[in-house]
């Protein structure tokens, strides 16, 4: 299993996500979501495999409403990657093979 | 590849695969336990308090259960490893399971003499372009996760089962109101559960409504639905849509090589959890249309660890003791 990937907050993702030169890719997570715990260690892993190509982090919508809001988000976990700024992509809670899949554009 | 020819791998978890790991522990067979990257612990993981599982006069949280479940199982020297099996080839004798991704580390072939499958079920979707186009935003699967997200707003559960009923119950504590959207002029849940939501002001009921269309282009606004008598059609103006028709068994891996059922289930041989290839056996959600419990399932995930151990008895016994 990776490391836990590093909080985005809503005072940093500014910087942190949408300045960023790599894709990153952010996990919407709070601590009610059941599937959000089972997808996190997987997409660290992914993550920690791809360090030279992606970023991840991790974003609490129970503190951090601001972005949550600002994206819509109203499901969790939402997967969501954030190219040169812009939202690119979203999903939910996949296993492995299935994440792996849907984020190959950026791992390649 | 591994060389090591395990007596049995099992695939899946919940409460079907884990009692399953908890007997084969116990008759000393050492199963392997592929449990899921992400769907570990199965559907209990998503719900919230069990009220009817055997032994919890006082209820207990679905992921509570299966924490529990999962713990005994490793008490007893069951290997549980949170991956997804990518394949199968189950005729033969020896049986191979592969884990793993091309890319990385690569493909892992496991081997063993038998299989118990307990991969469980998915969720039902409507089969509507627009749940598939708003879903994660307003259509959900899930409503301990994203209840929250529309406190003071009006919603609707599609759905007239237990997980209807339960997810509408739930999702009282933040919405405004909740209109449970069921296409008979009842409900089928369990009758403790139906006093329950009818006792409740927060549900309303649409009768006979079939959901035609989710409306909205970012986001859910409202539902189309079709009265099932009169086909006369109407707009539920509502910002979020939980999806709790109910569940499709989780069969891709064995397509071609077990014998499904018309409806997708493995089949079984009576009250046994043999299906269509020696060895192979199965349990939960996956063969069953019928009850879809967790004490069900466990009662079969049981029996598929019994049936697998009577099976390697014979195996060892030579070929004639076979049938």
């Amino acid at each position: 299993m990776g490391e836990a990937a590093p909080a985005v907050i809503d005072a940093t993702f500014d910087t942190e996500v949408l300045a960023s030169d790599k894709p990153v890719v952010v996990d919407f997570w709070a601590p009610w979501c059941a599937p959000c715990r089972m997808v996190a260690p997987v997409l660290a892993e992914i993550a920690a495999q791809n360090s030279d190509k992606i970023r991840l982090f991790t974003l609490n919508t129970d503190e951090n409403p601001v972005v949550a809001g600002r994206y819509g988000v109203v499901s969790l976990p939402t997967i969501a990657v954030f190219v040169k700024g812009e939202l690119v992509k979203t999903m939910g809670a996949k296993p492995r093979p299935a994440l792996v899949r849907e984020l190959s554009d950026w791992l390649n | 590849m591994s060389d090591d020819v395990r007596d049995v791998i099992i695939i899946g978890s919940g409460p079907a695969g884990y009692t399953a790991a908890v007997y084969a522990a116990r008759a000393d067979l050492r199963p392997l336990v592929f449990e899921g990257s992400v769907t570990a612990g199965g559907a209990l993981m998503n719900t919230t308090e069990v009220e009817n599982f055997p032994g919890f006069p006082d209820g207990v949280m679905g992921p509570e259960l299966m924490d529990q479940m999962r713990r005994q199982a490793e008490r007893f020297g069951a290997e549980l490893v949170a991956d997804d099996v990518v394949a199968v080839r189950l005729a033969g004798e020896v049986k191979e399971v592969d884990t793993g991704d091309e890319r990385w580390g690569g493909i892992t072939t496991h081997r063993a003499r038998s299989v118990i499958v307990a991969t469980g079920s998915a969720y039902r979707r409507l089969g509507l372009a627009s749940e598939q186009r708003l879903s994660g935003k307003g259509v959900s699967w899930c409503a301990t996760c994203d209840g929250a997200f529309f406190r003071d707003q009006d919603i609707a559960v599609a759905g007239g089962g237990d997980s209807a009923v339960e997810e509408a119950t739930f999702l009282t504590r933040f919405a405004r109101s909740v209109t449970l959207v069921h296409r008979r002029d009842q409900l089928r849940a369990s009758k403790i559960m139906a006093a329950r939501a009818e006792a409740d002001p927060k549900i309303r009921f649409a009768w006979n409504s079939r959901i035609v269309d989710v409306l909205g282009e970012e986001k859910v606004s409202g539902l189309r639905l079709q009265d099932t008598a009169t086909g006369a059609e109407r707009t539920l103006d509502v910002t979020g849509l939980f999806v709790a028709i109910g569940h499709d068994p989780r069969v891709e891996l064995f397509k071609g090589q077990l014998d499904l059922d018309d409806a997708g289930y493995v089949v079984v041989r009576g009250r046994s959890s043999l299906t269509s290839v020696d060895g192979v056996f199965a349990c939960g959600d996956v063969v069953d249309h019928t009850y879809r419990q967790a004490i069900t399932a466990a009662g079969s995930g049981c029996a598929a660890a019994l049936d697998a151990e009577r099976y390697l008895l014979a195996l060892a016994d030579g070929p004639s003791a076979e049938g």
